[in-house]
């Protein structure tokens, strides 16, 4: 008790207060009335499933209202069992005081509960899309508001096109700055979801008169969709769970490294919006399927339309889905809601998803399509059985019925689809199916889809930096989900599991993953603080009630009760411990969530930041440097061939035509790229003469140590051009197994990056031509060129631009190449990184 | 020498003027020609002598075609007798005027005094002429590693339509290295500076070509386009965008550039190129940035004090002969530097041109944003240039904001004078935009306070709604319930209260005061509390939860019977005088229950509050 009234009592009172309290006994009552009132205060909070978390926010919004009781709430919650004294004497004008105090403010002031629950949860929900938000702004605040890395280039680009130029033209737009000489059907190879969103968002600031930038617009897209779908976490996590885990499930993933990578501000990129979109979808339907509404059911419909629209990913909703719908039929949770939710949310989406150039027909054409249409008969099947079963009345003809209907469907079924995919109708799986299903497929088939890094296997790291907690969470969440089977937590188990597959299969797919794990171990972190927080309230009030009694009854009484007591607030001692444990836990979690943030996932990857020597910051534009000088002196229509990495970077900012660029459709446009950068300086010359070349541009780290440049990635570009040129042996290019380079193959890649780059001294005390990126000194230092010349090179020499000689009219050139090719180029390149490739592989 | 064409010149020279304009004759005529950068600045120093009986109003200049083209600004100033100069307030007014018998290679310009030149009296006029595109890159193309040389032509005698006494010429070099040049009589080169004259007794209209080939490396940067934004915010700031077009106007670079070379060796190999520019922005210039299309460009620094704000920028790359590049750089100004009220109106007094050094602008457009709602636009330049007038669209306007919009071409640091532009503006339209923001803000709300509270159900009749509705009611009653139990769990405290208070100071009467007050709202609340009851089980929707209501209205009713019992009890026993102890055990049991009463009645009021 010294606890509960250390506030107006000091505690060095305490023997005489016991002495006093033996002498007086009305006094024990009255204050054990006293410790009533405390004891009511934590009704109020209970009421928030939420526990420690609200109860603070809870507590602090309270503070406005009436400070002292403030206190004395905070202490009942605390102090509780922590007094087995007995009770001391409390001034009774102050505790009249209070009570009347406590009246005022309560009866007058207080709003209703329910009032009160829904002003702390929209509060919650609006400081969480606050902080969604804003964390995703360290990119701004560290380098500038700009557009990151390669695809969202592109993006940034048609999204001009489209804002200047109007929907139609957009639509229809022919791009002949890309895969020169073939050139790009805009219109028709993009999901322009995240551009329409974009321009809209635009078109409707300007209506509403604020004069921004169709560029501010473009990178703040996926910070406010990112807020968005905190919100639509919450929704679904309270169609899972409770509110409660709502809210927690909006908090976890407002701040989810795994998708804060692929959202920070400038990260204008379809994962953007389509997370929102996907998450979107997957609420409506479980909303659909709780409720068995068409409205519902309808608007996740539309949801998928607009996730089609947005990414490629969608493959995964209309395959998760059917599977979802399946295991509800084995499971026998088949009901009309089910039934009605499944065949609208097929159809309109499927109709609506038509809408998509880029789609099309697939949804009945192509094989990765084809179990949602089955599982759209088979639950026809299922409806038509019900039908009979009904009408028939009789177990045992419907048995036999059963059978017959079951075999004759499933015959139909396979004999459709066998003769639809012999025929040609239904276009087999994808390489890129494939490589999700195996992961091995695309490392033998498909080089270009290997080569890019985020399509490598997770490693276990990348799992805990982007997960932190919630990977241990997740099972528990797990758990919990299994406790409560219901059709909503079987579909979160569903796409927690089959997600978690993909996302150890690529390492974007961690994306993929994000809501599902975020909404999993809400479940978990809510479930369990709920169990302990109700410990701890529960507990309390037994204890006191012992307390009451242990007063004035014997001495065997109150020997039980003390055990009981004892066995008690060692509970609750245990849930308060537990409780600070996931307090500390998640404080870790929001912690290192920032950490990761504003260290990892927020650098552009166009500006490179590094330490100086004097801890100052050094910033490396060379990429920007060269797009800039390439837009603004070469003449406006040159052609630039380079690494497909580099190709939307250049047509987005230095306005040129590019040969080939990240959307890698042509596999063997690429490959000539790829055999014209592994070949002789001739022989890359008679293939660039036949592209239309002027410049070449290469990435060299040679000078700053930056590791993702071309001589790194140019095995790939050997692989590459090798799978569709013969004469391309990867062999050649190895000694031993090891990338180096023997006195024979001396390709022109090296050329172009070392060119004059024996000359320079990049390192005190290292000999000149000293390589930082892979810390060797280069074997040929005087490397000659004869068809090309340097154009332009970067300050750091990051980027080289060379430029296409015109072709002489006399032969002697030839004379000169047989004494320049035999230089050794012995370098060794054990370790070869490849972190920047990125692709546009959509799935 | 010979390897230049001078057609024009020679053209030039065949024409004999004779016929003197008037009795003027020019008595000393000093001429200096500043080549140190890619404006071509020329100073003259007439010193005019009317002979003549007519008073003379008009002096004047000639200037081959060749040069009049590229003549940026033309100024002059008069000096009567000995007098200092008095600045550029007393610039007289220049304009072309042709005669008809002028031969088409020379442009007249007559400079008009601001009195006649009696007989016999004699003015010193300076003039000042400005010239771009006047240095010929020759050779043309050269590489990193060349220096860039120029050529440049002129007269040796200054071609006045009067006789000249004494004349001389003085042409600065950028440097003292000089590839070649003219040489005539009384031709001196004396460090970076050629000489030429004193000639006397020229007739009018003399020439004498000459030509000079030098090397320089003076930054050539020529801005193709600028434009120039000046928006004004009553709020406090002018804000003031510059997009430039820049090209390295020198020699085209061919060839290789080798950054290796540059590297090493900036000011051999690449002496050509220039890094960077300065502009110099008025003092206390704020939230200055400086990028291009693409993005920020981080090389840029900032020096600023008292009198001026140095911004030193870089562009991207190096900038060799011929290489273009594009930025934006924009600042805040405070407003009160710069804008003034005179009577009615206010005005903008701002400076003119691009804030760099040595920038030659080829096409300046210049806009000024005034204030949404800005009326009696006036614009006042010193010099001629294309007005009209916009609108321009920014946050929150409705009409627009009206836009002045200056274009001139060949702009050089020289015009960079103060302008003014005049408008009326009233304080009120200030408050437009704000007052629309609350507005907005305010219909949302308004918009979501009618949302919650309109029911925007389609079907009134439909079974779920109905029994929606019914619903709302039971948790309204539950809620009445609750909030009746609480008020009559506050007046057992404040009976537990009066009993505290009794043992305190034993006023026994006081006591039953608070007794009686208290009987008379339990009983109030528990008529109170049966229309709710009745309403409940009349209700379908609340069939589940009734059971739970009742216990609880019932669990009440004993605690609340059993506290009336033990104030009863104390109360009985204060007025025979027990004792405490004795007080205490007949209490005893019946606080037992109260306390396990109590227990119960809060648990079923969190369960009902739940609901």
């Amino acid at each position: 008790m010294t606890w509960h009234h250390s506030k107006s009592q000091s505690q060095d009172l305490n023997s005489m207060m016991l002495q006093e309290s033996s002498s007086v006994g009305q006094r024990e009552t009255l204050s054990s009335k006293n410790q009533k009132y405390f004891l009511e205060e934590p009704e109020a909070p209970s009421l928030f499933p939420i526990s420690v978390l609200d109860k603070s926010v809870m507590v602090s919004f309270r503070v406005g209202l009436k400070s002292s009781i403030m206190v004395r709430k905070s202490d009942a919650l605390n102090g509780g069992s922590k007094s087995s004294l007995p009770p001391v004497n409390q001034p009774s004008s102050q505790s009249d005081l209070s009570s009347l105090s406590k009246h005022f403010s309560f009866r007058t002031l207080k709003l209703k509960t329910k009032q009160q629950e829904l002003l702390i949860r929209v509060t919650i929900l609006g400081l969480v899309y606050i902080l969604a938000f804003i964390t995703r702004l360290f990119s701004v605040l560290r380098y500038e508001s700009m557009i990151h890395e390669f695809d969202p280039y592109f993006n940034y680009r048609t999204t001009l096109y489209l804002t200047e130029k109007g929907f139609y033209e957009f639509w229809n737009w022919f791009d002949s700055e890309s895969w020169y000489p073939l050139g790009r059907i805009i219109g028709g190879t993009l999901y322009p979801g995240l551009m329409v969103t974009a321009a809209v968002i635009y078109w409707a600031l300007k209506f509403l008169r604020f004069a921004v930038h169709i560029r501010e617009v473009c990178v703040l897209t996926a910070p406010f969709f990112a807020s968005n779908t905190t919100i639509v976490a919450y929704f679904f996590g309270k169609e899972l769970w409770d509110s409660g885990a709502g809210l927690v499930a909006a908090a976890l993933i407002a701040i989810c490294p795994g998708y804060i990578s692929r959202s920070v501000a400038g990260s204008y990129d379809n994962e953007g919006v389509a997370i929102f979109a996907l998450l979107l979808t997957f609420y409506l339907f479980v909303k659909a399927v709780n409720t068995g509404s068409l409205a519902w059911s309808l608007a996740s419909a539309f949801g998928y339309f607009y996730m089609v629209s947005a990414w490629g990913g969608y493959v995964f909703i209309i395959n998760l889905l059917p599977l979802y719908v399946l295991v509800l039929l084995i499971t026998g949770r088949y009901s009309m809601r089910l039934y009605v939710a499944y065949n609208c949310m097929y159809i309109v989406g499927m109709l609506l998803a038509m809408q998509i150039r880029f789609v099309g027909f697939q949804h009945v054409q192509s094989g990765e399509h084809m179990a949602a249409m089955g599982v759209f008969f088979l639950i026809q099947v299922f409806y038509f059985l019900d039908w009979v079963k009904h009408m028939l009345n009789d177990s045992k003809l419907f048995q036999a019925f059963l059978r017959i209907g079951v075999t004759c469907a499933l015959g139909v079924g396979v004999v459709a689809l066998g003769v639809g995919t012999a025929s040609g109708y239904i276009s087999p799986w994808t390489g890129r199916f494939y490589s999700l299903l195996d992961p091995t497929y695309a490392k033998d088939h498909i080089p270009i889809i290997a080569s890019v890094s985020e399509h490598q296997p997770t490693a276990w790291s990348s799992f805990m930096f982007d997960f932190h907690i919630l990977l241990f969470l997740f099972p528990a969440g797990l758990y919990f989900c299994f406790q409560q089977l219901s059709d909503a937590t079987i579909f979160i188990v569903m796409y927690g599991l089959t997600s978690m597959y993909f996302a150890g299969v690529m390492v974007r797919l961690i994306l993929v993953a994000t809501p599902a794990v975020c909404l999993i171990s809400a479940i978990a972190v809510s479930a369990t603080l709920k169990n302990l927080t109700q410990l701890v309230r529960v507990e309390s009030k037994p204890a006191h009630t012992v307390l009451a009694k242990g007063m004035n009854s014997t001495k065997s009484l109150s020997k039980q009760q003390a055990s009981l007591d004892e066995s008690a607030s060692f509970l609750k001692k245990g849930a308060m411990v537990l409780l600070l444990g996931a307090y500390y836990l998640l404080s870790r979690y929001a912690i290192h969530c920032t950490w990761v943030t504003s260290e990892a996932y927020s650098s552009p990857s166009i500006v490179l930041a590094a330490r100086g020597a004097h801890g100052q910051r050094v910033i490396f534009d060379d990429y920007r440097e060269a797009y800039f000088w390439l837009q603004q002196n070469t003449p406006s229509d040159a052609k630039v061939m380079s690494w497909w990495d580099y190709g939307y970077q250049i047509t987005a900012m230095g306005n040129r035509t590019v040969i080939v660029d990240n959307n890698t459709w042509n596999n063997t446009h690429i490959a000539t790229v790829g055999r014209a950068m592994s070949s002789y300086e001739d022989e890359a010359y008679e293939i660039m003469r036949s592209l239309d070349v002027d410049y070449v541009l290469v990435v060299f780290g040679g000078v700053t140590g930056y590791s993702s440049d071309d001589i790194n990635k140019f095995l790939w570009m050997v692989r590459i051009g090798g799978g569709v040129f013969p004469v391309i042996k990867e062999p050649d290019y190895l000694v031993n197994g090891e990338y180096r380079v023997d006195k024979g193959a001396a390709p022109k890649m090296y050329k172009l990056s070392y060119y004059r780059f024996g000359e320079l001294t990049t390192e005190y005390g290292k000999p000149p031509g000293y390589d930082r990126a892979r810390g060797v000194e280069i074997g040929n230092k005087d490397v000659k060129l004869e068809y090309l010349e340097e154009a332009f090179t970067t300050s750091n020499w990051i980027v080289r631009i060379y430029k296409v000689k015109p072709p002489s009219n006399r032969w002697e050139i030839y004379m000169d190449l047989v004494d320049e090719s035999d230089g050794d180029y012995g370098y060794d390149c054990g370790a070869i990184q490849l972190d920047q490739a990125t692709g546009n592989y959509k799935l | 020498m010979g390897r230049f064409r001078f057609d024009l010149l020679i053209l030039l020279l065949a024409i004999h003027w004779s016929t003197a304009l008037s009795d003027l004759v020019i008595s000393k005529l000093d001429r200096r020609i500043d080549l140190t950068s890619q404006i071509v600045r020329m100073s003259l120093s007439l010193k005019v002598e009317n002979t003549g009986p007519d008073p003379v109003s008009e002096v004047s200049l000639t200037f081959p075609e060749y040069q009049a083209k590229n003549l940026a600004l033309l100024m002059a100033i008069s000096t009567e007798g000995k007098g200092k100069t008095k600045g550029f307030s007393s610039n007289l007014p220049i304009k072309v005027k042709q005669p008809d018998d002028s031969p088409p290679s020379l442009i007249w310009y007559a400079v008009s005094l601001l009195k006649g030149l009696g007989k016999g009296e004699s003015l010193t006029l300076e003039v000042l002429a400005v010239f771009t595109h006047t240095l010929r890159p020759f050779p043309e193309k050269i590489t990193q590693a060349e220096a860039q040389l120029f050529v440049f032509q002129d007269s040796a005698h200054f071609p006045v339509p009067y006789n000249v006494k004494i004349q001389s010429l003085t042409v600065k070099l950028p440097s003292e290295n000089v590839e070649s040049y003219t040489k005539l009589e009384n031709t001196k080169l004396s460090g970076s500076e050629i000489k030429y004259g004193p000639y006397e007794n020229l007739p009018a209209l003399s020439y004498s070509p000459l030509a000079i080939h030098f090397p320089s490396n003076k930054p050539f940067a020529v801005s193709q386009e600028l434009v120039r934004e000046i928006e004004i915010s009553h709020w406090g700031n002018v804000q003031v965008t510059e997009h430039y077009n820049l090209i390295h106007g020198g020699a085209q670079s061919t060839g290789e550039f080798s950054r290796l070379d540059y590297q090493a060796r900036p000011n051999v190999r690449g002496a050509s190129a220039f890094r960077n520019l300065i502009a110099m922005l008025p003092p206390r210039a704020h939230s200055i940035y400086y990028r291009d299309a693409i993005g920020n460009i981080s090389t840029s620094n900032i020096y600023g004090d008292s009198s001026k704000t140095l911004l030193e920028i870089e562009p991207r790359y190096p900038m060799f002969g011929g290489w273009k590049t594009s930025f934006t750089i924009g600042y805040g100004l405070p407003l009160r530097d710069f804008l003034f009220q005179s009577g009615g109106s206010r005005f903008l007094n701002i400076s003119f041109g691009s804030p760099m050094n040595d920038v030659l602008v080829e096409n300046l457009t210049l806009k000024v944003v005034l204030p949404e709602g800005s009326k009696d636009i006036y614009v006042s330049i010193p010099f001629s240039a294309k007005q009209s007038r916009e609108t321009k669209f920014s946050h929150l306007d409705i009409a627009g904001r009206p836009t002045v919009v200056i274009e001139k071409v060949n702009v050089v640091p020289e015009h960079n004078q103060y302008f003014q532009v005049y408008y009326k503006f009233s304080n009120l339209s200030l408050l437009t935009e704000p007052l629309m923001l609350i507005f907005g803000f305010f219909s949302l709300f308004v918009a979501c306070i009618v949302y919650m509270h309109a029911d925007f159900t389609i079907s009134k009749t439909s079974a779920s709604y109905l029994a929606k509705l019914q619903w709302d009611e039971v948790q309204a009653t539950i809620q009445q319930l609750h909030d009746i139990i609480n008020h009559c769990l506050a007046i057992h405290d404040k009976l537990e209260a009066s009993l505290r208070e009794l043992s305190r100071t034993g006023d026994v009467q006081a006591c039953k005061a608070v007794r009686k007050s208290a009987d008379s709202l339990l009983k109030d609340l528990s008529k109170d509390l049966k229309p709710l009851l009745a309403f409940l089980q009349s209700s379908p929707q609340a069939a589940h939860i009734l059971p739970k209501v009742e216990e609880l209205v019932v669990k009440e009713r004993d605690l609340q019977e059993k506290i009336m019992l033990k104030h009863t009890t104390v109360v009985d026993s204060y007025e025979k005088k027990s004792g405490g102890r004795d007080i205490e055990n007949r209490v005893a049991s019946i606080q037992q229950k109260i306390t396990a009463l109590k227990q119960e009645v809060d648990d079923l009021l969190e369960f009902v509050e739940d609901i």
